[in-house]
């Protein structure tokens, strides 16, 4: 059932002119993505995991090789809405309620009023912030902001969600929890979720496919297709068959890490 | 409530108390050489206090005393009628309305030259040097100018002391503005991207709001060199009317508690119009949830 290839990338590279000369923030990245997967993409700092999301929602340009997502270039898929993209940071507008910052891009996109308030009230049920619709974001707490922000991203009922450390920020304890919130909403919406991180439990805990990537240049050293099943419980981290991917995982950062020791 | 209320006025007052103590200071130190002249003259020796009594009342002080001024605002303002020539009021309102209307049409320049350094690149390289170039000109040098050829072309009156308070106070405007609109982050920016956001909703959504900081501390600035533009354009219309005038007809004639009172006025006027700028900040501010 699950056949329908929402991203695909072949040879992809791309390289930063910067001052102190080139940097290839990817190089020959072929990745295929289909509908309804979780995929988090893991490794450390500089080997390109933000810049391929970024390459998917058209906010960087490859310098060679191909991608389409939803069988659209990227320009062509942002040009029609074709992703939620939530930042590391909630990024909401002080001057706007919790709800009018949901209503935003529906604004934007020239949603009339009554379909935005329907929206509005929609998502915020899906991320549990119903009754804090009237509330500026300074009144909530970090996580419940995020909560705010992935809201806004979902408002628009795209199939693809981008998110680039969105938990980044938060304490462990919250982290958690957004997770699991995270999980369900997953479920629930059967959409395709792109999540970029760099902690390994959080990578194994959400993801049907862990994408492991390694630095200079950026590119992909290993792709790990999950065997947990879809419904998690958190203590599903404490089972043989998560360490094991776990260890995968590390194994692979590693070897990534293995010209730098 | 009432100790609140005293906390906030009380140093002001006590400044305002030191700066009058102060100002009679002085003007018992400039004014004694001509009361001593004029005693000499007479051929009588001054006890102190008498020497001290007569540099608070001196027709044509050099420093006229603080009520001295007082007492000649007040015999200009409420005991006269608004509509004489020697009212303060009647002039204080001509300089109002070139002001606020220089005001406006600084303020709509100053944003307009703004957004289009925000988005024209060609804009952005090459007019802010003009900008700052304009506000290098001494304002005295412009000013009769721009009259003389406003006039020559058929405008006079009001416009051409408008446009003297614009060329003042669009510069806070632009220079607050640029900054404003530039304020949003790159996460901000690109977030707007991902939206398909036009340019136009960019500035809408988010430039302008942004900015509202910004702006306000701008126009603060604006309003006061708005008054000042206004002053200076009154002086080279031949002193016919307005705050400008007084000062300078005061001027011709040695008048200088005339002088003080109208600088008092002018004074007053722009603390009253900056302050009510602070007010409509506060509320909007306010009601955006940044304040």
């Amino acid at each position: 059932m699950n056949t329908k290839t929402v991203i695909s990338a072949k040879d992809l590279s791309l390289t930063f002119q910067t001052n102190d000369g080139q940097v290839q923030a990817l190089k020959d990245v072929s990745l295929d993505i289909n509908q309804g997967d979780f995929v988090s993409f893991i490794g450390p700092s500089g080997c390109g995991k933000t810049t391929f999301l970024r390459v998917m929602a058209d906010l960087e340009t490859p310098t060679a090789g191909n991608i389409t997502v939803n069988g659209k270039t990227p320009e062509a898929a942002r040009r029609a809405r074709g992703y939620g993209y939530v930042f590391q940071a909630a990024g909401l507008y002080p001057w706007r309620t919790i709800g009018g910052n949901i209503s935003l891009p529906l604004e934007v996109m020239g949603y009339d009023k009554a379909t935005r308030a329907d929206r509005v009230r929609h998502v915020l049920d899906l991320v549990e912030l119903s009754g804090f619709e009237k509330k500026f974001p300074w009144q909530l707490s970090g996580g419940m902001q995020q909560r705010a922000s992935i809201a806004r991203a979902l408002a628009f009922d795209a199939d693809l969600l981008l998110m680039d450390e969105p938990f980044g920020a938060l304490d462990e304890i919250v982290r958690d929890h957004l997770n699991e919130q995270l999980l369900q909403l997953w479920m629930r919406t059967n959409k395709t979720i792109c999540f970029v991180t760099h902690s390994i439990p959080e990578a194994v805990y959400l993801s049907t496919k862990i994408v492991v990537m390694s630095p200079r240049p950026g590119r992909i050293t290993d792709v790990i297709d999950s065997p947990l099943p879809k419904e998690r419980p958190l203590e599903i981290r404490d089972s043989a068959q998560f360490i094991e991917i776990a260890h995968r995982v590390r194994a692979g950062l590693r070897a990534g890490h293995g010209d730098l020791a | 409530m009432i100790q609140r209320l005293w906390q906030r006025v009380a140093p002001v007052l006590s400044m305002v108390a030191a700066l009058i103590v102060l100002w009679y200071g002085a003007a018992i130190w400039l004014n004694t050489h001509w009361a001593e002249d004029k005693a000499q003259r007479a051929g009588v020796t001054l006890t102190t206090a008498a020497l001290i009594a007569d540099t608070w009342s001196q027709e044509k002080p050099k420093l006229p005393a603080p009520h001295q001024v007082a007492h000649e605002i007040w015999k200009t303002t409420a005991l006269k009628k608004i509509t004489s020539k020697r009212s303060l009021i009647h002039h204080s309102k001509i300089t109002l309305s070139s002001t606020l209307l220089g005001f406006a049409l600084g303020t709509v320049l100053g944003i307009t030259l703004a957004v289009g350094i925000v988005y024209n690149r060609t804009m952005d390289m090459s007019v802010m040097p003009w900008v700052i170039a304009s506000q290098t000109i001494p304002i005295l040098a412009v000013a009769p100018m721009i009259i003389v050829v406003l006039n020559a072309v058929g405008i006079s009156g009001l416009l051409p002391k408008a446009i003297i308070s614009m060329y003042l106070s669009f510069f806070p405007v632009v220079v607050g503005m640029v900054k404003g609109l530039r304020s949003p982050d790159h996460m901000q920016l690109d977030q707007m991207r991902t939206w398909n956001a036009g340019g136009g909703q960019t500035l809408w959504y988010l430039r302008l709001p942004a900015s509202m900081p910004y702006l306000f501390t701008s126009l603060k600035i604006a309003m006061a060199a708005s008054l000042v533009g206004a002053v200076v354009g009154e002086l080279p219309t031949g002193a016919v009317a307005g705050l400008g005038a007084r000062l300078l007809a005061g001027s011709y004639y040695g008048q200088t508690i005339q002088i003080w009172s109208a600088l008092i006025m002018a004074a007053m006027l722009a603390a009253l119009l900056v302050g009510l700028i602070g007010v409509l900040q506060r509320i909007t501010l306010k009601h955006m949830g940044m304040a």
